[in-house]
């Protein structure tokens, strides 16, 4: 959160002696404040007031890092508790747990690695596997995460409460910065030893809120993930709202991202779990199903309540090509709304139609919404039609607008000398709407 | 270390809706958000209703045809199934007074949802076809054939609330508002119907809501802030949130494309009926208290979900 610069001048030595770079000592911290500066250029600002400002200056949720390279995870950095404040920073880390018990790991990771789903043009996947010592065995747990490694796409969580298995889990995985998970109160000091060992990010697990912050408080180190040590959904959710209350208070202890795991025992009750658990503030969800049917909602969802209000996704206003349109091919007409663009771009590829679509740029909002607020018109949709050079690529004049916008047709056909076709409704009759009455 | 546990100090809370003859179903009544038992009263669980259309659905997918085999073309037989399948009320969608299919007469939606209200026990909601000009008379007619019944009837907007909210007055219904994902032409409606005289408690807030995938976080902020309004002493804002789930959750392509068509997403009927359920939890957690659903495995499976969220978590 940012300081005044008042606040930030209190801590400067107040000599004006320029090697900054300003004028004054104030002037340096107004420029700090702003973020046009960095307290290093101040050559004479003691240590003390060093950890004062960066503690002070430091956002409210620390950012932390699991795994290195392209399987890097970041969490954390998080300033609000609701997202139409301002909006969620680093979504939820879904991990897909695997036991060292399991008869097949290979196989499993290889099912994890699959849970990469394409949505509205964009990739959005699971992002660990967290390798479960259900065994108890150290040599076991071992050989599983190796196997893990060497299979994985992503970064891994280690899960054993046993010192002696983790340690020799971090001797083929520690490189990589695992998340170590982890602490508890009572294999407190040989835990933090192995995080601090392989400057691994560890999870701290409590036996409720006090022993949590207790623990936290004495750890002495940074790269924290929190679990409460609640289990039930209705408890989780209580303990996450606490934990997310108390940083943004600057409660230091709880300034960490947190671990939920969806343990249910009913496998459907496991996810609608994780669902709240995604909604409400935890850092990490661990899945024990790699089941795409159970993923593919869950991943939606994190989407969702992860996307910045302040602006809806879009795609670039200009003429797409889908499959290899021909003179005689159709021509869609909709608009820049990511959403709604990849609807009919979906629908347009399944009834295996070549043809070109044309998103009109409503500042990516839908075909209703941007008809309502006066941003798909057949002004801006003739523009359009005459900008992108769809005329030279066609041998008709014939357009098809979305079924939601019938009304538009008589204004359109008028202003772009276009013949104007009224579409279904919904993208998905797309398919039967061109085989009832596209070159017939 | 002690942790001071943080609270919030709300200074309201939602109006409680009563719903039912025998006022057996209530809605809303918290005095902090979802299921923060730590820090207020929630009284009451959510309401989950099952639909019934008064004219047979022809493009459901199978998966959710099949539970209401042998039913879908006889609204009486549907609405009884949907009570053994635990539905808390049942929401009756008057599909068939719409131009484009049968353009039933009002006295005939009336009979219909006489009939249904006749042989189920448990609370009606009362959908009328979406058309608003044509709602307001259906409406009229069947809030009459049902006074004293307690219904939910919907949706009134700002072109139709006048007829509707003076049908629920004189006859003793509630009345769904409806408004397009946004604040306030929420309280704007809701302005209009209470300045008819209609009692807070008896207007339900329909934000129009999308589905997972379809712009559920829009109207998941909008439920967000208008409890914290209501907590805040808002009264055009303390009205319990319905949310239409049914219909949107299985307008997804998630939930309609078959198994062979999208093998990338595993088996249709697990992902369709969890993306209704999920749908349904996501928005409970943003304040939604009345639920009009359609597939029964989302009832049980929303049910044993709020049970527990229903356990206190006061520390
Ligand atoms: C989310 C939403 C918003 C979001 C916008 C998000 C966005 N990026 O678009 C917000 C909150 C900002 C918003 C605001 C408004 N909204 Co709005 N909004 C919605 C909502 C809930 C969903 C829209 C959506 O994302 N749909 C999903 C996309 C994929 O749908 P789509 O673009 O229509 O595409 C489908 C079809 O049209 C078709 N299709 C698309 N292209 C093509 C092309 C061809 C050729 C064919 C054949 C088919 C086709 O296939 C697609 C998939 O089925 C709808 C209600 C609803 N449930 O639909 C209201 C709705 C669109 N909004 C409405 C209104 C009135 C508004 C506002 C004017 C109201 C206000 N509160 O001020 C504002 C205007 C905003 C502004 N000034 O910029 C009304 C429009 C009424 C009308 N019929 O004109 C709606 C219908 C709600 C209602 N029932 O009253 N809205
Ligand atoms: S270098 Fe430091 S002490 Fe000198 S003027 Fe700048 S802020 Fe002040």
């Amino acid at each position: 959160m940012g300081l005044t610069g008042l606040e930030i001048f209190k801590q400067l030595p107040k000599t004006n002696c320029k090697d900054c770079g300003q004028p004054t000592c104030l002037a340096f911290a107004m420029q700090l404040a702003s973020g046009k500066a960095s307290l290093d250029q101040c050559p004479h600002v003691s240590d003390a007031a060093k950890e004062a400002l960066d503690s002070a200056s430091a956002p409210p949720v620390a950012l932390v890092t699991i795994g290195k390279g392209d399987k890097e995870l970041q969490l954390g950095n998080e300033t609000v508790l609701f997202r139409h404040d301002k909006r969620f920073e680093h979504p939820t880390g879904i991990a897909i747990k695997v036991n060292d018990t399991d008869d097949d790991i290979t196989a499993k990771v290889q099912a994890i690695n699959k849970l990469v789903f394409d949505r509205v043009g964009q990739i959005h996947k699971v992002n660990l596997v967290a390798v479960n010592n259900a065994s108890g065995d150290a040599a076991k747990f071992t050989e599983a995460v190796k196997t893990v490694q060497d299979s994985s796409d992503f970064a891994l969580v280690l899960i054993s409460e046993d010192a002696a298995a983790m340690e020799k889990a971090l001797e083929v995985a520690g490189a990589n910065a695992p998340l170590i998970c982890g602490a508890n109160a009572a294999n407190f000091d040989a835990m933090l030893a192995l995080a601090k060992k392989y400057d691994a990010p560890l999870v701290v697990k409590g036996a409720d809120l006090n022993e949590l912050a207790a623990l936290v408080e004495k750890a002495g180190y940074k790269k924290l993930i929190l679990d409460s040590g609640a289990r039930e959904v209705n408890n989780v959710l209580a303990d996450q709202t606490q934990i997310r209350r108390q940083a943004l208070k600057k409660f230091r202890p709880f300034g960490y991202p947190t671990i939920a795991f969806a343990d249910n025992e009913d496998p459907i009750q496991a996810i609608v779990d994780a669902g709240v658990y995604i909604a409400k503030y935890a850092g990490i969800v661990v899945l024990n199903t790699a089941d795409p049917a159970d993923v593919l909602p869950l991943i939606t969802l994190r989407l969702n309540i992860y996307t910045d209000p302040q602006k809806p996704i879009a795609v670039e206003s200009k003429l797409y090509e889908i499959g290899t349109p021909g003179p005689d091919a159709p021509v869609f007409v909709t608009t820049n709304f990511s959403l709604t663009y990849f609807c009919v771009q979906g629908d347009v590829e399944a009834g295996r139609i070549s043809a070109y679509i044309m998103p009109v740029d409503t500042d990516g909002i839908s075909v209703l919404t941007g008809w309502a607020a006066g941003k798909f018109t057949p002004e801006k949709i003739t523009e359009m039609l005459n900008s992108c050079g769809i005329a030279d690529k066609v041998n008709h004049k014939k357009m098809i607008i979305p079924g939601g916008v019938a009304v538009l047709s008589g204004k359109l056909q008028e202003l772009s000398g276009w013949e104007v076709l009224v579409g279904p409704r919904e993208s998905a009759g797309i398919p039967s709407f061109i085989k009832q009455r596209w070159g017939a | 270390m002690a942790v001071t546990i943080a609270k919030e100090k709300w200074t309201s809370k939602v109006g409680e809706m009563v719903l039912g003859a025998d006022s057996s179903v209530k809605a809303g009544g918290e005095s902090t958000l979802p299921f923060l038992h730590f820090e207020g009263d929630v009284p009451n669980k959510v309401v989950l209703a099952l639909e019934v259309w008064d004219l047979e659905p022809v493009d459901w997918p199978e998966i959710l045809k099949a539970p209401f085999e042998g039913v879908l073309a006889d609204p009486v037989a549907w609405a009884k199934k949907n009570v053994e399948y635990g539905a808390d009320a049942v929401a009756l969608r008057l599909m068939s007074a719409h131009p484009d299919f049968k353009d039933a007469s009002p006295e005939d939606c009336a009979a219909t949802a006489k009939a249904v209200a006749e042989a189920v026990n448990v609370p009606l909601i009362i959908i009328g076809c979406g058309v608003e000009e044509k709602d307001a008379e259906v409406l009229e007619k069947v809030g009459e054939a049902l006074a004293g019944k307690n219904c939910l009837l919907g949706c009134a907007t700002e072109k139709n609330y006048k007829t509707i909210t003076a049908t629920a007055m004189v006859n003793g219904h509630s009345v769904v508002a409806s408004s397009p994902l946004d604040i306030n032409l929420a309280k704007q409606l809701n302005i209009l119907m209470t300045e008819m005289n209609l009692p807070t408690n008896r207007i339900a807030i329909d934000p129009l809501v999308g589905a997972l995938g379809y712009g559920i976080e829009y109207a998941y902020s909008i439920m967000e802030r208008a409890r914290m309004g209501a907590l805040m002493g808002d009264k055009m804002l303390a009205m319990p949130v319905i949310c239409f789930v049914g219909q949107e959750a299985w307008k997804a392509k998630e939930a309609k494309s078959p198994d062979d068509e999208s093998p990338e997403w595993g088996a249709q009927e697990r992902r369709a009926i969890l993306w209704e359920v999920l749908t349904t939890t996501t928005f409970a957690q943003a304040g939604g208290s009345i639920f009009v659903l359609r597939h029964p495995e989302t009832v049980k499976q929303v049910k044993v979900h709020v049970d527990k969220m229903m356990e206190s978590n006061a520390y």
